[in-house]
């Protein structure tokens, strides 16, 4: 479900400025938490959102140091455990913006559990999952995302452990909007922020990002500057999913259930995938997710976007109805109940 | 019932004493224990709890503890199967559930194997003679069947073909044979209602609302219970019958409470009268999960009850609810309170008021997670890493946990500080009387938080004077936009800081803050003498047993002892040195190894060498005369 959302018209209300906390930013220069930093500034400071309604909530990890350089309300809590704290947060104000910002390391290994519950009671919440292959603030060991035989400092001879894919256990968990975006392009990224904030309901992105000291170019084989429009391609709803040089155009399309690549003469959409971000199935998004490099361009945009209650207005209905029956409660009652007897 | 600390102490217990009146002797008795065992599918606990509303409504003061096999539905007739439940009752007042009974009553041969030793010699056996089969001797694992080896010579027997007899009154009930029998519970409510001169009619009215969708099945159980109490009544069965008059307790209005229900209550009661909306985030676990249930029911309060996915996601979510603005609860055992440390320490770093209920159960690890212990003080003081102060209050009785609760809900907002509320397995189950307070005399607990109107001057950690306890700015308000989390912060600004004298300066205004929090609370009460030869000081459940066994020796003219309870464990009450330097020893009994006798030998080193311990880990309370013989060896 979109949410009405109050757009700055024509004079807009803040400045990505008016986003920017006083701290100092730690992070190494070049690391692409820096353009994701300045992109939600820039996409808050499109909306008319009051600033003190937002809190951004993180775990542990270079870019769950991220509430400290916002200026709005922050929780830097403990590894992993960031939606934990967003969802007894989400329970008892609902009105407010809530972003969790975590890593492949903090959200996916010791934090998995929580962000798995987060998605499926579909809290009213955004996940921004940064993911750069590694583990950056412990200098360099491999982490869940890192691709097996990868060598970091704790696996000298490889990594002998299969990676995993995140959009995957967002679609298990049945999120109701789901997509994934890059750090090297603000644009796309501030598009799905947007996208996510509109969402009613948890709200996961994956973002490609670059950890320049520990991992560099790790997604520069699919989304480098020369590679990218061989590799990647870009989900439009309702559109078959086209990517590939202006000489080499080609879509995909599915042979049973395998996705095979098609040459495509940029007309004939007969028998191509065509991408459908509201399927309340999930088949069709992990579909999407199994498109991975080298075999198939990787898929970024919306995989999906499905309407479900959110979990906290299931609490909060519940409450009002059962104190509409009962009746709100008073302290006497609670105690002075049917069992009672007296002392004369 | 729990009367405060410095209550006079009750008058001496007189042992039963029949007079003769016919063939049954009627009897007279202050006080009674009786306890009823059988198998798990037997409605044991159902039938003692009817038990006991008979007994409160009669007016008779008592204290109840249940004893549940760890298996949910061990095999029927097994040892592991057996269910108990064990009641005190008396004119005065009871102050525990009892040491051993006078009264078992055992549906089958497990039941009496597991439980003869909780019965006192000489004491009275009722056993469903039909039970005493061949399967039965063999499931309980007896050679010989105990009813004729001569093996139960030290008690009185009475034996009862239970299960036939309630067949036979319910033969013109359309009921199915296995349906009938499993009415003898009822059978048996009603010999011990005959034995113990109870009325029947609070039980007949429960059944009828209980079985309202039912009517076979209300009137089979109420017929089963007047063939029980006629069976007694016409076959003089039993050699005496015991009168017990109504206890002198305080005028009021009463209702049975256990611990976890009035843990439960208290909770909300804070909530309401903070005017906030009570979180209580929480993972299922023996024995907290009732409070959990408890609190899930209560929606027309506004409480939100979060069942997360593990009991880190528990505290953690009722950290957000708190740093929202909520009452942030959070609940659950020892093995529990492990997973939440590194949470629990967020909260003492980040300053924010959180309630976390301990209900102790044996340990380490999984241990008796349905038996009772002590032994988590030392863990909630020192378990996390760093320096890391925080409040530890104990409710003393099943009725206490009620004001206890508001009272950990109150330190930890006024004070901006986690609360440890260290219940245990006992209190959780155990139920006695609770005289209900009067509303309007519960405590306002409404907080203060910075609005925007503070917006100029709002630092993150700029402190109360008094209490050092940092403003409670809630998200949502305009202009106070700030982080905090769990790194080290900067006093007063809040922004991260590695500064060597600053991290000092903040690890000892935490403390401080802490041990402020005893300006606050009241002092140690005393009852009895406040100097002399012997003080028994307890903390948590021991209370009761301790209080029995105080009366117990003083009565006996072996006196005078003192009583002390800390009901604040930290910090302690500013007097708490002032008043144990007035006895020459200070009887501690805890179940546990030593860790109250632990922290005051430390605190308190000038006097550490008269401080006693008496300690047991058995998973069960303490019986009265333990603590009496602890007493007697120190006089
Ligand atoms: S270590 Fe990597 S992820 Fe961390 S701040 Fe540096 S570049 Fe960024």
């Amino acid at each position: 479900m979109e949410i009405d959302l109050p757009v700055s018209a024509s004079r807009p209300k803040y400045t990505k400025n008016d986003f920017v906390s006083g701290a100092e930013v730690r992070w190494c220069p070049g690391c692409g938490d820096y353009s994701i930093l300045g992109t939600v500034q820039q996409t808050l400071a499109k909306f008319e959102i009051p600033r003190e309604n937002y809190v951004f909530v993180s775990g542990i990890g270079c870019s769950s140091r991220f509430p400290y350089y916002m200026n709005t309300y922050g929780f830097h809590t403990i590894h992993g455990r960031a939606p934990t704290v967003a969802t007894g947060l989400r329970c008892v104000n609902k009105d407010l913006s809530i972003w969790v910002i975590t890593g492949d390391g903090d959200g996916l290994s010791i934090g998995g559990n929580h962000i798995l519950h987060a998605m499926r009671r579909n809290l009213n919440f955004n996940i921004l999952l940064v993911n750069n292959q590694i583990y950056g603030l412990t200098k360099g060991q491999y982490s869940p995302t890192s691709p097996a035989g990868k060598v970091t400092k704790s696996s000298p001879y490889g990594s002998i452990e299969h990676p995993i894919n995140p959009l995957c256990l967002a679609i298990a968990s049945e999120a109701t909007f789901i997509a994934r975006t890059l750090d090297t392009d603000p644009r796309h990224m501030g598009a799905m922020f947007e996208r996510a904030m509109r969402h009613k309901g948890v709200s996961f992105i994956e973002i490609y990002q670059n950890c320049i000291i520990f991992n560099d170019k790790a997604h520069a084989p699919v989304t480098g500057r020369d590679t990218r429009e061989d590799r990647m391609v870009y989900l439009e709803h309702g559109k078959p999913l086209v990517f590939g040089r202006p000489d080499n155009k080609r879509a995909i399309r599915l042979n049973g259930l395998h996705p095979e690549i098609v040459p495509f003469d940029g007309k004939t959409t007969q028998n191509l995938l065509i991408h459908d971000e509201t399927d309340p199935r999930p088949n069709h998004a992990y579909l999407l997710t199994q498109l991975v490099y080298p075999d198939f361009p990787v898929p970024f945009g919306v995989f999906r976007c499905v309407e479900k209650p959110t979990y906290d207005d299931l609490m909060n209905n519940q409450i009002a109805e059962i104190t509409k029956k009962k009746g709100p409660g008073t302290l006497k009652t609670l105690l002075y109940d049917n069992s009672t007897w007296t002392v004369p | 019932m729990t009367p405060p600390a410095n209550n006079p102490p009750t008058p001496a217990n007189t042992p039963h004493s029949p007079v003769e009146s016919g063939r049954v002797k009627k009897g007279r008795t202050a006080l009674a224990t009786v306890r009823f065992a059988g198998d798990s599918g037997d409605g044991m606990q159902l039938t003692g709890d009817q038990f006991t509303d008979t007994t409160a409504v009669m007016g008779n003061d008592f204290a109840t503890i249940p004893d549940f096999p760890a298996e949910i539905r061990a095999p029927a007739g097994t040892l592991p199967g057996v269910s108990s439940f064990q009641l005190q009752f008396s004119d005065g007042l009871v102050f525990t559930p009892g040491d051993r009974a006078d009264v078992l009553i055992a549906m089958n041969p497990a039941a009496l194997k597991v439980n003869l030793h909780h019965v006192k010699k000489g004491g009275l056996l009722i056993l469903n003679e039909n039970a005493f089969d061949k399967d039965g001797l063999e499931k309980a694992a007896y050679a010989a069947n105990p009813i004729d080896d001569g093996s139960l010579r030290d008690w009185q027997t009475i034996k009862v073909p239970l299960s036939d007899l309630t067949t036979n009154a319910l033969k013109e009930h359309p009921l199915r044979a296995s349906e009938k029998e499993r009415c003898k519970n009822f059978f048996a409510l009603g010999l011990m209602f005959w034995l113990y001169d109870r009325k029947l009619d609070h039980t007949i009215e429960w059944i009828t609302q209980k079985f309202s969708k039912k009517p076979e099945f209300v009137n089979a159980n109420i017929a089963a219970l007047k063939a029980g109490y006629n069976h007694a009544d016409i076959t003089e069965l039993m050699p005496t019958r015991f009168e017990i008059f109504p206890s002198k307790l305080e005028s009021g209005t009463y209702r049975k409470i256990t611990g976890n229900e009035a843990t439960a209550l208290g909770l909300i009661a804070a909530a309401v009268r903070a005017e906030k909306t009570l979180f209580y985030g929480s993972y299922p676990i023996t024995p907290a999960s009732g409070i959990l249930e408890g609190l899930s029911k209560h929606k027309e309060f506004g409480v939100k009850t979060f069942q997360a996915e593990d009991e880190i996601a528990a505290i953690g979510s009722a950290i957000g609810a708190s740093f929202g603005g909520a009452l942030g609860v959070t609940g659950t055992s020892g093995p529990g309170l492990c997973l939440k440390s590194e949470a629990l320490n967020l909260a003492v770093i980040t300053e924010l008021p959180l309630v976390v209920i301990n209900v102790q159960r044996t340990g380490p690890s999984t241990g008796m997670p349905t038996k009772t212990e002590q032994t988590d003080l030392l863990q909630v003081l020192f378990g996390r890493n760093g320096e890391s102060p925080l409040c530890v209050v104990a409710p003393r009785s099943p009725a206490d946990s009620f004001d206890m609760a508001v009272e950990a809900c109150r330190l930890a907002m006024s004070h901006m500080t986690p609360v440890v509320f260290l219940s245990d397995g006992y209190l959780a189950n155990s139920a006695e009387p609770w005289k209900l307070p009067d509303i309007d005399d519960l405590p306002s607990l409404r907080a203060a938080h910075p609005t925007a109107s503070d917006a100029g001057t709002f630092k993150p950690y700029q402190r109360d004077p008094r209490t050092l306890a940092r403003p409670w700015a809630l998200p949502g308000t305009p202009g106070l936009e700030h982080r905090i989390g769990g790194l080290e912060k900067q006093n007063i600004s809040g922004s991260v800081s590695y500064d060597p004298d600053n991290h000092e300066k903040m690890v000892l205004i935490r403390a401080d803050k802490v041990a402020r929090v005893a300006q606050d609370i009241p002092p140690l009460g005393v009852r009895g003498p406040s100097q002399g030869k012997v003080l028994v000081l307890g903390w948590g459940s021991t209370f009761g047993t301790i209080h029995a066994a105080v009366d117990e020796v003083n009565a006996a003219g072996q006196g005078p002892v003192a009583q002390a309870h800390l009901s604040y464990l930290n910090p302690f009450p500013t007097n708490t040195g002032e008043v144990l330097k007035n006895f020459e020893r200070i009887l501690i009994p805890e179940l546990n190894l030593g860790q109250l006798l632990m922290l005051l030998r430390n605190r308190f080193p000038e006097i550490a060498t008269r401080f006693v311990g008496l300690n047991r880990v058995r998973g069960i309370p303490f019986f009265v005369s333990e603590v009496r013989q602890a007493i007697e060896e120190i006089l």
